[in-house]
């Protein structure tokens, strides 16, 4: 028996990445030099000594599960409890898709009572946060709670994206609403709940059989709790938490980390971040190398000119080449005296000598109004682009294409590169 | 091909003084991120050698915990695996090893035991990367009873090498172990090939009767009953052992292209043990001009021609230059080093300048200065 298990969600596709999101899952992506995003909520269940930890894995989930694999990066390969990646599976006649968070958490109950916990922890894999669990379920005890939900204070302009929470004066939650037009609390719900395993398991069992619910802790599960006068409590969160689920705050929270003191320190070896990484030799400077404000990973090859960007492992970046505010993932490879401004690269791919990147007006892209607005252009991964080309702000280039086959030197600000053409 | 791996990682490494004070010379950090095993280890098990004893014997602790299991490099293994071969007590005899040859012939149960048919005996003080499977077919095809690998003596101190000669079909012929006249113009890299039969049946012949040395009375005087044959190695290799100077090049030549593309090609990895650090960060007044930075670094000083190890600390208005600084040091803020090797975890404190001449100077782990 454990006295508390972890279950991580992390099957959203996260549209709002764009194409940084067409073929990983958002908990795979990439983040903060050599991270991926999952690797922080795996690390803080490790630091908070949660051993047991399922993944419930769904949308694309192929480079999530060898990130994954049998956890041993996390320290979680173990004989008793462990990662564990759950898939959905068919059963006797047919196979279902999990239908919603709570759906998921619903399909795996078999394998949450095989360690009879006494409390679930319920996290996202879509956030980049630093948090000791422990203080939340000492909270949880100590209120005699029978849930919990972690919340975080953000700006009443802000709170209409999250789900808010109006608590009373011990904390015990009073009303629960999903994204609100009208939001009339700064507490916002950071995805992170507690439950006693004795209550949860009846309220999924229930939701999986009602046909009016959509299946979603937020939608469905907290309401019921707050109707049903259940001890439900509200925990405040103070610290960093950051849900990246744009291409704007993707790209700040990467840059922030390249900012004096920032509000995530990787660098604390009381609560220190694990992943899966390459086996790569310390970055190297080259003589020409002018890098300041900059992370750069290993195995990085620098002799240009970066300033406050990110440079995951493997980066080249060759002679007479600016690089200022971006983000390139592992392996890319940047020629000569290119110009990359206000740009994400995925990984793997090539960047032609003499090219310009992000630079142009800032024009809203037309296609993709909602995910390329920000000045930000993002080129997928595997991509090629040939020497000489120009690419504009708010653009964005597909996966795997290959701008020299394609014979595409310019794609202007607020257009798309995708398998046919520029759109 | 079941080859069976040895790797000789005993030594003091006498001429690297306060390095080696506390730990083995094949444990002595190097590149940012490796100890001097990491790389003979990597070149066997990337050969597909899955059984590798690591013979120890001086301070062997920093060695053992960097080994560990040998999971970073596949050697936590079921069948086979990593083997820390240490001196030790018996019914029989309570020995240090007197030799390398020794070392070897009191574990040749490890030898008698395995299934394998050859043995390749390396050193943990070698830095090079070599694909050793064309060594495993040159000894077959050239019917050879040991296989040693050698290279042209250009840019080595034959002083510090043994030396060897060889006929025109690569025939060793002469071998001087760090004699006053050299045998030829072809050094010995100490890596050593044969079926293990014969290994067994040399050792059989030799310790017993006092002979503990592999080189001087193992394969020097068989060299006329044996067909021992030179494997030209033309690649970068270095000995860290054999003096500070030579250390600190070896630091050094990861600052050129060249060597780094050699040593750690992608394609034949050097593996060592992670410890998942931040990637280095360079702040608003740091900059970073023809050297290597490792993970978990903060450099806001000025850093030139240096190989700087994890997790070390250049404060603002610090500077680096042509230094080797290991894993968790720090430099504090308007101080200077040059030409100066600092060993873990030392602190230069604020504003003082130590400057290197002729000799790097060299700072003692957890020293603060």
């Amino acid at each position: 028996m454990s006295e508390i298990i972890a279950m991580i969600l992390a099957g959203g596709q996260g549209t709002r990445l764009g194409v940084l999101t067409e073929n990983v899952v958002k908990p795979a992506v990439p983040f903060g030099g050599k991270y991926r995003i999952i690797d922080f909520t795996l690390s803080n269940c490790v630091n908070s000594s949660i051993y047991t930890v399922g993944v419930l894995t769904q949308y694309r989930p192929r480079v999530l599960s060898t990130h994954l694999g049998i956890g041993r990066d996390w320290d979680m390969d173990r004989k008793n409890g462990g990662l564990f990646v759950l898939s959905p599976y068919a059963a006797a006649a047919e196979g279902e898709w999990y239908k919603g968070t709570a759906h998921a958490i619903a399909q795996n109950i078999d394998f949450i009572d095989q360690f009879s916990p006494r409390y679930v922890l319920i996290l996202s894999g879509d956030h980049v946060y630093s948090m000791d669990y422990n203080e939340m379920l000492d909270f949880h005890i100590s209120k005699n709670a029978d849930a919990t939900i972690s919340c975080i204070r953000v700006p009443l302009s802000e709170a209409h994206r999250f789900g808010t929470v109006i608590t009373d004066n011990i904390s015990k939650v009073k009303e629960f609403e999903e994204k609100p037009k009208n939001p009339r609390s700064q507490l916002a719900s950071m995805g992170v709940y507690i439950f006693n395993w004795k209550l949860l398991k009846p309220l999924l069992i229930e939701d999986s059989q009602s046909e009016k619910s959509t299946h979603d802790f937020g939608k469905d599960i907290m309401p019921k709790l707050v109707v049903g006068n259940s001890n439900f409590y509200a925990y405040e969160f103070e610290g960093y938490w950051r849900d990246v689920g744009t291409i704007e705050s993707f790209w700040e929270a990467n840059i922030d980390l390249t900012r004096s003191m920032p509000a995530l320190n990787l660098y604390d070896p009381n609560w220190r971040f694990y992943t899966h990484s390459a086996e790569m030799p310390p970055a190297f400077f080259g003589n020409d190398a002018e890098v300041v404000n900059s992370l750069t990973s290993e195995g990085c090859i620098v002799h240009g000119r970066v300033e406050s960007a990110v440079l995951f492992q493997g980066v080249t970046v060759k002679k007479g080449t600016i690089l200022k505010n971006s983000v390139i993932m592992t392996n890319v490879l940047i020629g000569e005296n290119c110009i990359i401004e206000d740009s994400i690269i995925g990984e793997n791919s090539i960047i032609g000598d003499n090219s310009k990147i992000g630079i142009g007006d800032r024009i809203k892209n037309e296609k993709y109004p909602n995910i390329y607005s920000d000045g930000i252009s993002v080129v997928g991964e595997g991509v090629t682009v040939d020497e000489d080309s120009t690419i504009g702000k708010n653009s964005s280039i597909g996966n795997f294409l290959n701008t020299k086959k394609m014979r595409i030197k310019t794609v202007p600000s607020g257009k798309n590169l995708r398998i046919d053409g520029v759109v | 091909m079941k080859v069976l791996g040895l790797i000789l990682a005993g030594e003091k490494g006498q001429n690297l003084g306060k390095l080696t004070n506390k730990r083995a010379s094949a444990a002595v950090p190097i590149a940012g991120k490796y100890r001097a095993i990491d790389f003979t280890l990597s070149n066997m098990v990337r050969a597909g050698i899955k059984k590798v004893g690591v013979l120890t014997q001086y301070n062997p602790r920093s060695l053992m915990d960097h080994l560990g299991s040998g999971r970073e490099w596949d050697l936590d293994r079921k069948n086979g695996g990593l083997y820390i071969l240490q001196p030790y007590v018996s019914e029989a005899s309570q020995l240090w090893y007197r030799g390398t040859a020794d070392a070897i012939h009191q574990n040749i149960t490890v030898l008698r035991r395995g299934d394998e048919d050859y043995v390749l005996i390396g050193s943990g003080d070698h830095i090079y990367n070599i694909d050793f499977t064309p060594v495993f077919k040159y000894h077959l095809s050239t019917s050879a009873d040991i296989t040693i690998l050698t290279k042209s003596s250009e840019g080595y101190d034959p002083a510090f090498y043994g030396t060897v000669k060889t006929d025109e079909n690569e025939r060793i012929i002469d071998f001087k172990e760090k004699e006053k006249e050299n045998a030829g113009n072809k050094i010995n890299l100490g890596v050593y090939f044969m079926n293990k039969k014969l290994m067994m049946d040399l050792l059989y012949s030799t310790v017993p009767n006092g002979k503990y040395d592999l080189v001087r009375d193992v394969i020097i005087p068989n060299i006329e009953n044996l067909r021992i044959m030179s494997y030209k190695f033309s690649g970068y290799w270095r000995n860290v052992k054999k003096s500070l100077i030579e250390y600190k090049r070896t630091n050094m030549d990861m600052l050129d292209p060249e060597v780094l593309n050699e040593l750690f090609s992608p394609q034949r990895k050097v593996y060592t043990k992670l410890k998942d650090l931040a990637p280095p960060k360079i702040t608003s007044t740091g900059s970073v001009v023809n050297s290597i930075v490792a993970d978990g670094c903060i450099v806001s000083g000025k850093v030139y021609n240096s190989v700087i190890f994890r997790n070390v600390n250049v404060k603002a208005g610090a500077i680096v230059d042509n230094s080797v600084v290991m894993e968790g040091s720090t430099i504090e803020e308007g101080s200077k080093i040059v030409n100066c090797i600092l060993d873990k975890n030392v602190t230069i404190r604020t504003e003082h300048s130590y400057i290197g001449y002729e000799e790097p100077l060299v700072f003692e782990k957890w020293q603060v200065v």
